[in-house]
């Protein structure tokens, strides 16, 4: 067992995020996110919904990396010319994606950073499609290095994805579909259970403390933990394989240290 | 020998494309990020002396090119990006140097404003936006529903268009377009947003419906949302034109290292705009090399 990376077990804590979600597209943004997402569909959920990647349904998600365009097999057709019709303004689909920055509040930032908005410091994507996704569907968050840069005191330098900041929220609106579900970082698994969608500590990966989590996060968390992260099991190791024959997720988490940390 | 009514060919050249065009307009840009690119317009309009655009466009290098250059005014986006190259350098560029104005608003908003341009109205209501910046950056006002509900939302403008710029698979002198591949994205919005629309196209025909008549499903939008179109075999290039070739990553990664070395357009805007299209083409290697790009993975 020693020879299982964080990764791996990242991937098994966020594939959790994905279990009895229903018939909805679930859409993982990056290697440990897709991933977990294909281990979902292929182990306890197999209703969920999944594209290629690129505009084609498949009920065999596609592995990550190299392969040939046209070895998907297609079971259904939803391209980005459909997706807001058919995928986000549904309410049909859960996201894990990972913004540049998360506050208290869950409000994520993809845009810029420092500076203002005529002039960033640092201007990265654009908002891309994350206020659409905050306000209509549920969302959940990955992040390979969990530090202040990331979790930041106060709030993040623009907000682009809705949060649970009541001061952000014009009176009037309808926020219901609100719904932010599971932070997995390559310390710990988070969730917005306390009060007022305060983030809580669910679990803590082998060999990290609490204290070690919050020292490296800019807000105050909940100490919600219930036990430590599940190891992955062969079969779901077995999975991950299929899905990432190139080991790309070996580039995910820095130095890829195994799941046990050492002590 | 083809006869047609006389102003349904739509024949023209990018060099009267370009000079039907004023500095000022705001123009749309079809395709998303590299791929499905009206590059070929883009480089013609980067060798011309149109400026103070408004851009309205899913992102890729058309907008980092255009910003580099110095045309852009302002510039309507949610994102810019090459994909495999998550940040568009020469956007970056000119973001962080507070060049230009903008208008930031979500992928989904974008569409939506288009759509409000389509029908003559002049906002769509929505929900997105709420509980973010945009709002309040981007000056958007909200509206209160009139029913019983009372829901406030957010008055996405529509973006009207000058004029829109798409490159497709095929088309008739009439303007018949055939777009094929796995997504279309929003071409067909831009189209209908726009006051006059300018396709270029892999294959130019002269009647659809003698030449490809099996494929007519694939007509996205119909030909009264054309006003001109011009055959520009590998006109996307450097970004992806699915079926015919995919994106071409090594020019992508060659454009995106010049903008740290040397970082200056003027000195290499040659490299990637080139004199005439033909000049360009070859520089890349002609078509031959364009058609053996492969589609991109995802």
């Amino acid at each position: 067992m020693t020879d299982i990376s964080l990764a791996e077990l990242c991937i098994v804590a966020a594939s959790e995020a994905f279990r009895n979600n229903g018939e909805v597209v679930a859409t993982g943004v990056g290697p440990v996110p897709r991933l977990a997402a294909g281990l979902a569909k292929l182990t306890h959920s197999p209703e969920l919904i999944m594209t290629d990647g690129e505009a084609y349904l498949v009920e065999q998600p596609v592995p990550l990396g190299p392969r040939k365009y046209e070895d998907r097999k297609k079971a259904g057709h939803l391209p980005f010319s459909r997706f807001f019709d058919s995928a986000v303004w549904t309410g049909r689909r859960h996201a894990m994606v990972t913004p540049t920055q998360i506050d208290r509040f869950g409000q994520i930032n993809l845009s810029q950073l420092g500076g203002t908005h005529k002039q960033p410091k640092t201007q990265m994507l654009g908002v891309r499609g994350f206020p659409g996704n905050t306000i209509y569907h549920p969302n959940s968050f990955f992040f390979p290095s969990h530090t202040t840069r990331v979790f930041v005191e106060g709030e993040v330098d623009m907000v682009s994805g809705v949060g649970y900041n009541p001061a952000k929220r014009i009176p009037g609106g309808n926020y219901s579909g609100v719904d932010l579900r599971f932070i997995v970082t390559n310390l710990c698994v988070m969730d917005f259970g306390g009060d007022a969608n305060a983030v809580r500590v669910v679990s803590l990966h082998p060999g990290v403390r609490f204290d070690d989590v919050q020292a490296v996060t800019g807000f105050a968390l909940v100490n919600a933990v219930a036990g430590e992260t599940a190891m992955p099991t062969a079969e779901q190791l077995e999975i991950i394989n299929q899905l990432d024959p190139h080991n790309i997720r070996a580039s995910v988490i820095k130095d890829n240290p195994p799941g046990h940390k050492a002590a | 020998m083809t006869h047609l009514t006389p102003g349904l060919d739509k024949r023209m050249t990018p060099a009267e494309i370009v000079a039907s065009l004023r500095d000022g307009m705001t123009l749309g840009i079809g395709g998303w990020g590299p791929r499905r690119k009206p590059m070929a317009l883009v480089r013609e309009i980067l060798r011309s002396d149109l400026k103070d655009l408004t851009i309205v466009a899913y992102g890729g290098a058309d907008v980092g090119m255009l910003c580099a250059a110095g045309k852009v005014k302002k510039l309507v986006f949610a994102f810019v990006s090459l994909d495999a190259i998550p940040l568009e350098p020469w956007f970056r560029k000119a973001r962080e140097a507070g060049q230009i104005e903008v208008l930031e608003v979500d992928e989904g908003m974008f569409q939506w404003g288009l759509k409000a341009a389509a029908f003559g109205l002049p906002f769509l209501p929505t929900r997105v936006g709420l509980g973010t910046d945009l709002a309040a950056l981007g000056g958007l006002k909200t509206v209160q529903s009139p029913y019983a509900d009372g829901e406030t939302l957010i008055a996405m403008p529509a973006l009207k268009l000058d004029a829109a710029l798409l490159h497709v698979n095929r088309s008739d002198w009439r303007g018949n377009v055939q777009l094929f591949g796995a997504d279309v994205y929003y071409d067909e919005w831009f189209a209908k947003a726009a006051a006059k629309t300018y396709v270029s196209c892999e294959e130019l025909v002269d009647k659809m419906e003698d030449h490809y008549p099996d494929d007519a499903q694939a007509s996205v939008f119909e030909r009264c949302f054309v006003s001109g179109v011009v055959e520009i075999p590998c006109g996307a290039h450097p970004s992806s034109m699915p079926p015919a070739y995919g994106w071409d990553m090594k020019a992508l990664k060659a454009y995106t290292d010049a903008a740290r070395d040397p970082g200056d357009w003027a000195a290499v805007a040659d490299r990637f705009v080139g004199a005439t299209e033909a000049d360009y083409l070859q520089s890349f290697g002609g078509k031959e090399a364009v058609a053996a790009l492969p589609l991109p993975i995802f």
